[in-house]
């Protein structure tokens, strides 16, 4: 089984490609699609990386990186920002929080596999 | 500089020539020699009382405007105007061109109006498109669509092998998300395309407001009679935050006039000289309601011109009336000795204040101030105060001496005070306005 990815994205057609792309490439992509709940999720398989969109409902992708990253388990789990919004300040903001990576839609998928890869590596 | 009192001869001779009068005739009409008038013009003897006023009436112009220039307010505006922008003017002769050219004093005073106004509307437009949930929303419609498009397009047509069951899932996927494009993209364009008096109305629902007030001298009648705040609301023409703002002040004014009615209130105010406290204490009621209800007395009934400011615990200002000879300014900070920010300090205890500002004249405003606690409060929160100040200038001479205030640092003049902070603008010194 390849390392785990776990997607935290609400938009299911986005989820499906990205999915698909990522377990061509090897990856085991697991997602969800919750803000609010996708603390427990990662704490329940803490996955090798997350990708993690900003918007989603419940509870924002900076309130959830937050988190991750003041938690033991997932201090140093590589995290990529995926959002919509690309301004400056929300990059600024989520590289302060800790992001590994700030990725903005729409992006390419050889882009996102290529994320993918270089954080798993690095 | 030239010394105000040697002005009035200049502005005599202005409005003559504007008038196309001869000066010997003017001085005819008013029983002085051509000789005499021409010694005025040219600031070489003084000249007031009777012939003063004899001369307005000849050259069809305000006694008050010949002997003073420009009111205080335009002046002050005139400052503001230099202080809003980093060009370097001649501040010391600020009142010489307002008396020789009062019309293009009144347009840089109105300029400088307006362009606080754009500045306050296109700051309103920056946040709007920065924060408004209904456009964030929108726009995240739209580019989370063309990224799915995007990305499942480009598997299609990417080197993986795709089954037929894969890549009629993928198209379904495109055409759900073009559906879910093209109706967020309308969605975007009807918000985008709103109608002028939308993007009107979201201006500053402070000023807004403020506006609408202004238009109704501050005096609403039908609240008077016991209408109810909607009934104004629906007729006020305001959508949005400053609908919300209006329906607050309306509440407030409506609350006041239930508490206290006009007619028993206006024969009070003669009878208690317009002094809030003896106001609240004689209708026990709250200060902050009686100097409400001050700033809402109607125009035409002889009553003083009174200001009102109120203020968050921020010191935001949440409304100004404005009164003539007390400039509130929005565009830049207000002067931090005056008792509407003394008052957040000292929360529940009124502060009177004698005011003078600073200039020729030494304008004086007699200034009420409370701050108060807002709603029922918490225990686990600060309290929402609000600071609440009356103004009432040209107030009664009194033995003391008022307490010297400003309308706002940069374009204040006194030296060494405490409380500035930031400096005046080059030029703006004491000789400036004195």
């Amino acid at each position: 089984m390849g390392k785990r990815v776990l997607l935290i994205e609400d938009e299911p057609n986005i989820i499906e490609a990205i999915s698909f792309i990522l377990s061509r490439d090897g990856w085991t992509v697991h997602t969800h699609e919750d803000g609010t709940s996708a603390m427990d999720k990662v704490l329940a398989m803490p996955p090798d990386m997350i990708i993690l969109d900003v918007m989603l409902p419940g509870r924002s992708g900076f309130d959830i990186l937050r988190d991750l990253r003041g938690h033991d388990t997932t201090s140093q789990t590589p995290v990529m920002m995926l959002t919509a919004r690309g301004q400056e300040k929300d990059r600024d903001l989520a590289m302060r929080l800790g992001a590994n990576l700030f990725m903005t839609k729409p992006f390419s998928n050889a882009e996102v596999r290529d994320h993918v890869r270089n954080l798993m590596e690095a | 500089m030239m010394p105000e009192h040697r002005l009035v001869g200049l502005r005599i001779r202005e409005k003559r020539l504007d008038r196309g009068l001869k000066q010997a005739s003017v001085a005819e009409t008013v029983g002085i020699s051509p000789s005499y008038l021409n010694l005025i013009e040219h600031n070489r003897r003084r000249i007031g009382g009777k012939l003063l006023a004899d001369l307005a009436r000849v050259l069809d112009v305000d006694t008050g405007l010949l002997a003073d220039g420009a009111d205080r307010d335009t002046l002050d505006q005139m400052r503001v105007a230099a202080a809003g922008l980093s060009i370097q003017v001649e501040l010391d002769r600020t009142e010489e061109l307002a008396a020789r050219f009062p019309g293009w004093a009144a347009l840089i005073a109105e300029q400088a109006r307006k362009i606080a106004a754009l500045e306050e509307r296109s700051q309103v437009l920056t946040d709007r498109i920065a924060y408004d949930p209904q456009l964030a929303g929108s726009l995240h419609e739209v580019i989370s669509a063309v990224s799915a498009i995007r990305s499942s397009a480009s598997i299609l047509v990417g080197p993986e092998d795709l089954d037929q069951d894969l890549q009629r899932r993928f198209h379904e996927n495109i055409h759900k998300d073009s559906v879910r494009l093209a109706d967020s993209s309308e969605a975007l364009i009807a918000y985008l395309e709103a109608p002028e008096g939308v993007l009107e109305q979201s201006g500053s629902p402070f000023e807004a407001v403020e506006h609408f007030m202004q238009k109704n001298s501050w005096h609403l009648p039908v609240l008077e009679e016991g209408a109810v705040p909607t009934e104004v609301l629906k007729t006020a023409g305001l959508e949005g935050p400053a609908k919300t703002v209006l329906r607050r002040v309306l509440a407030d004014y409506a609350g006041g006039a239930a508490k206290l009615p006009l007619a028993p209130f206006e024969k009070a105010c003669r009878k208690f000289n317009y002094d809030p406290a003896a106001l609240a204490q004689n209708f026990n009621v709250p200060l902050m309601m009686v100097m409400r209800r001050l700033a809402h007395l109607p125009p035409d009934k002889g009553h003083p011109p009174m200001g009102l400011v109120i203020c968050d615990a921020a010191a935001a200002l949440t409304l100004v009336k404005s009164v003539p000879g007390f400039t509130i300014p929005r565009s830049v900070g207000a002067c931090p000795l005056w008792p509407l920010y003394g008052a957040l300090s000292r929360p529940h205890q009124p502060i009177r204040m004698d005011v003078a500002l600073p200039g020729r004249n030494g304008t004086r405003a007699l200034c009420f101030a409370v701050a108060e606690a807002q709603g029922q409060g918490s225990f686990d929160a600060p309290p929402a105060l609000q600071s609440m100040m009356l103004v009432m200038p040209d107030p009664p001479e009194t033995a003391a001496d008022p307490y010297p205030v400003g309308v706002s640092c940069r374009i204040c003049p006194r030296a060494g005070c405490a409380s500035r902070r930031e400096p005046a603008l080059k030029g703006m010194d004491i000789q400036t306005v004195l």
